[in-house]
């Protein structure tokens, strides 16, 4: 049984030896050549309480095989209903330092873009507020301070504002948004979705502070169809940079490409979803007008091939986890629109969208959901949006029609 | 009050201009094109002929003030301070200087970091919170990724895989994460209805709001010693935890019943195919700490046989539609079960209904 208050490491010569140790199931996940939590979790203990019964609490659940956290209750910081997820140990006799460990969600900047100067602030922060153990990053995208007690919140809050971090979403909110490297290093890039990501959050800080909505609402934005942050199959609303126009080509890397031992035709030209290409060993030719703009064979060959000449993003909408009613992939709401700070046409959309959710959506019901339960052509409706054939795979196939409208015959 | 004067909200996050290295700053939306010189490090170079060098190192995720500090240390030392992290937990260290770049990954291989994970290789696993702070996990999290990482480094640190390998663990169905669209997929799972607190259900829930979480219809309200609670139809439960998640009188953790599933076949990516859901290939595996042996066994199998099998830039997914399932589950060993058969929403349409049989 581990007993709290047993130095697991620091300085005075008292680590126990292996045989003794409090943690026997934990220190076999030091072993190995990944990189070891464990390890990080011995570190903060060294020099934090609420570190070192962490590792207690967690020995337990390797033990028993299961958790040992409940959630719930209503804390945070004073004026915000997000950004602090409330936990409590159900063994809180056994590990009273944890008996609060409540994580903090602090907004990343875009990009996952740091000095280390920035990073150390965090650092000092949550070493004094907290446990010092972090998240880099957790899923949404924040940076994740784990575990601290309920009195430690308000301070944390004010050393993090003081040096320009602020909380993230949690709950029913806007959630933290995030976004690839994008032009930053990256020559797909088909918009700017850090500066996007910064605007985007900016606008909705309210949203994301204060739970209004049905339930979160995710924005993720990535600069090509590759989407490095997963905004398809996670974001409420998906932004995927695109292009209108043919695909930049140059012929002389493509040669020197087939030079360099590719098989253009197997693995570039046979694995076009659109069989748009063809290549006679000396030129590369792309029928643009039935190119999908898939990504692959830029992909293949970045030195030969760019994305075309008009650019902007698609706006896809409903994606989203399993809970409640299964996973949905987030589909075409916007196939191109022109995307240039200050991005006002999509935050105008996106406020349309809030406004009928939230006043229409069920509690728990995330926005794709309330498409499938109102229908895409309804919410269409209620939004603004014109229907387009862009927005699905083939047009229905089942004659069960609704009609609104009809006619009467005129009385004589 | 001067406290509540100056008392700072909705100040958003930093702006990410300030964090950018000047040679970014320099070449920010021109980059021309990208290379990949070794496993593990990026060139891109700019219209303006500069050249930014990336080496990608792993990281547990679950990081100490400690080793930030640490590689802190090491990017002040040879990045001028500046580094950022990935969307799958890694971190970049972003160099002007190529004479850097192995001293570089000499110092992060001497502080345990591997570098890799860019290119045909197996990025690192995208993963939730477990045992250590989650209270709906049906497994833990870290641990099944150290365990497997520790197993399946070689294809971080290598390039040797037909295609990319995105590998994603959620330790419930809540998913944080990308999980359901990953080549491979570790999903906790419950496996028994929760066990009503009648109470402290009274106490601490909204009967309504409890019957209304279920996507099944299964919680239905009723009385005991006069007080009103709820009941489920059990063989209505999917196990999803909805109902527990608003209200805590109805845990479903069980260090029996609940463990691990895993999922093959999905993409977040628009490349070549469309993004795909993972489909699933083993629908049980037990919770075994501290290193989940059956887990890792079942996971480094799958990624052999793909390895072994798939032609270049094909995912697992791409590999599987072109042979077909029936051959997928031969060649893996993997028994295919009633539990393969979707009985849930639209579990015709997964059903196939031709003739087209693959070999």
């Amino acid at each position: 049984m581990f007993e709290p208050g047993a130095r697991l490491r620091g300085a005075g010569g008292s680590v126990m030896p292996d045989d003794t140790s409090p943690t026997p199931k934990l220190d076999e996940l030091e072993k190995g050549p990944w990189p070891s939590f464990v390890k990080e979790l011995k570190r903060a203990a060294g020099a934090n309480a609420m570190a070192e019964q962490l590792l207690g609490v967690l020995e337990l659940s390797y033990e028993d095989r299961v958790g040992h956290w409940k959630h719930g209750g209503v804390v945070g910081v004073r004026g915000y209903g997000a950004g602090v997820i409330g936990r409590y140990s159900d063994v809180p006799e056994q590990f009273p330092e944890v008996a609060q460990f409540h994580t903090m969600r602090v907004n990343h900047p875009a990009g996952w873009f740091y000095t280390t100067d920035a990073l150390r602030t965090i650092c000092d922060i949550w070493e004094k507020h907290g446990s010092g153990l972090t998240n880099l990053h957790g899923a949404t995208g924040d940076i994740i301070l784990l575990g601290t007690k309920t009195e430690s919140l308000e301070p944390a809050f004010a050393d993090l504002t003081a040096n320009g971090f602020d909380l993230g979403g949690s709950g029913s909110v806007v959630r933290t948004p995030s976004c690839c490297v994008g032009p930053a290093r990256c020559e797909w890039a088909c918009f700017d979705t850090l500066a996007f990501t910064y605007d985007i959050t900016q606008h909705f800080q309210d949203e994301l502070h204060r739970p209004s909505l049905p339930y979160k609402f995710k924005i993720k934005a990535s600069g090509c169809a590759n989407d490095c942050v997963a905004a398809i199959p996670r974001a409420d609303l998906s932004v995927i940079g695109t292009w209108r126009g043919p695909i930049g080509i140059d012929q002389a890397q493509v040669r020197a490409y087939a030079e360099g031992g590719m098989d253009v035709g197997a693995d570039v030209c046979d694995r076009c979803p659109s069989t748009c290409m063809a290549w006679d060993g000396e030129t590369l030719a792309i029928d643009n007008s039935t190119c999908a703009k898939c990504m692959h064979c830029i992909n293949a060959m970045p030195k030969a091939l760019r994305p075309g000449p008009e650019r902007g993003a698609c706006i896809l909408i409903g994606g989203k986890a399993p809970i409640v009613s299964g996973a949905m992939l987030s589909s075409v709401l916007v196939p191109f629109m022109k995307f240039e700070p200050p991005f006002t046409e999509l935050k105008d959309l996106i406020g349309r969208i809030l406004e009928v959710w939230g006043d229409a959506g069920k509690n728990r019901e995330r926005v794709g959901e309330f498409i499938q339960r109102v229908g895409l052509g309804n919410f269409l409706e209620a939004i603004g949006v014109e229907p387009l054939p862009e927005m699905v795979r083939h047009p229905r196939e089942n004659p069960y029609v609704f009609y609104e409208e009809y006619f009467e015959e005129e009385p004589k | 009050m001067a406290e509540t004067a100056q008392r700072k909200t909705d100040i958003g996050p930093p702006h990410y201009g300030q964090f950018l290295p000047p040679v970014i700053k320099a070449n920010y939306g021109t980059w021309k094109y990208h290379e990949i010189p070794r496993p593990g490090v990026l060139v891109h170079v700019g219209e303006s002929g500069d050249r930014l060098y990336t080496v990608r190192a792993g990281s547990p995720r679950l990081l100490s003030v400690q080793t930030i500090r640490e590689i802190c240390d090491l990017a002040d030392r040879y990045c001028g301070g500046y580094l950022r992290f990935t969307s799958r937990h890694n971190i970049e260290f972003l160099l002007t200087d190529p004479a850097n770049i192995d001293p570089l990954i000499a110092d992060l291989a001497a502080a345990g970091f591997p570098v890799g994970g860019i290119g045909n290789a197996l990025s690192n696993i995208v993963h939730t919170q477990g045992w250590i702070h989650c209270h709906s996990a049906a497994t833990d999290a870290s641990g099944i990724v150290k365990a497997l990482m520790d197993e399946l480094i070689g294809h971080f640190t290598s390039t040797d895989l037909p295609g990319k390998l995105r590998i994603a663990l959620a330790c419930c169905v809540n998913m944080c994460g990308a999980v359901h669209c990953s080549d491979i997929a570790i999903l906790g799972i419950h496996r028994r209805p929760p066990k009503v607190n009648h109470e402290r259900l009274p106490k601490v829930c909204e009967v309504p709001t409890v019957i209304a979480s279920c996507p099944t219809a299964a919680i239905n309200p009723v009385r005991k010693d006069g007080k009103e609670t709820v009941e489920v139809a059990e063989d209505l439960c999917m196990y999803c935890g909805n109902c527990y998640t608003v209200c805590p009188a109805m845990p479903l953790n069980d260090p029996l019943n609940d463990g691990v599933s895993i999922w093959v076949g999905g993409k977040v990516s628009n490349a070549r195919t469309e993004p795909t859901f993972s489909k699933l290939a083993i629908p049980f595996l037990p919770n075994n700490p501290p290193r989940w042996p059956e887990v890792v066994e079942a996971v480094t199998k799958l990624v052999d046989v793909w390895a072994a099998h798939a032609k270049p830039y094909e995912r697992m997914g791409e590999w599987i539609e072109r042979i077909g399932w029936p051959r997928f589950f031969r060649l893996t060993g993997i028994p295919f079960t009633k539990q393969h058969i979707d009985d849930y929403r639209h579990a015709e349409t997964t059903f196939r209904r031709s003739v087209h049989i693959k070999g």
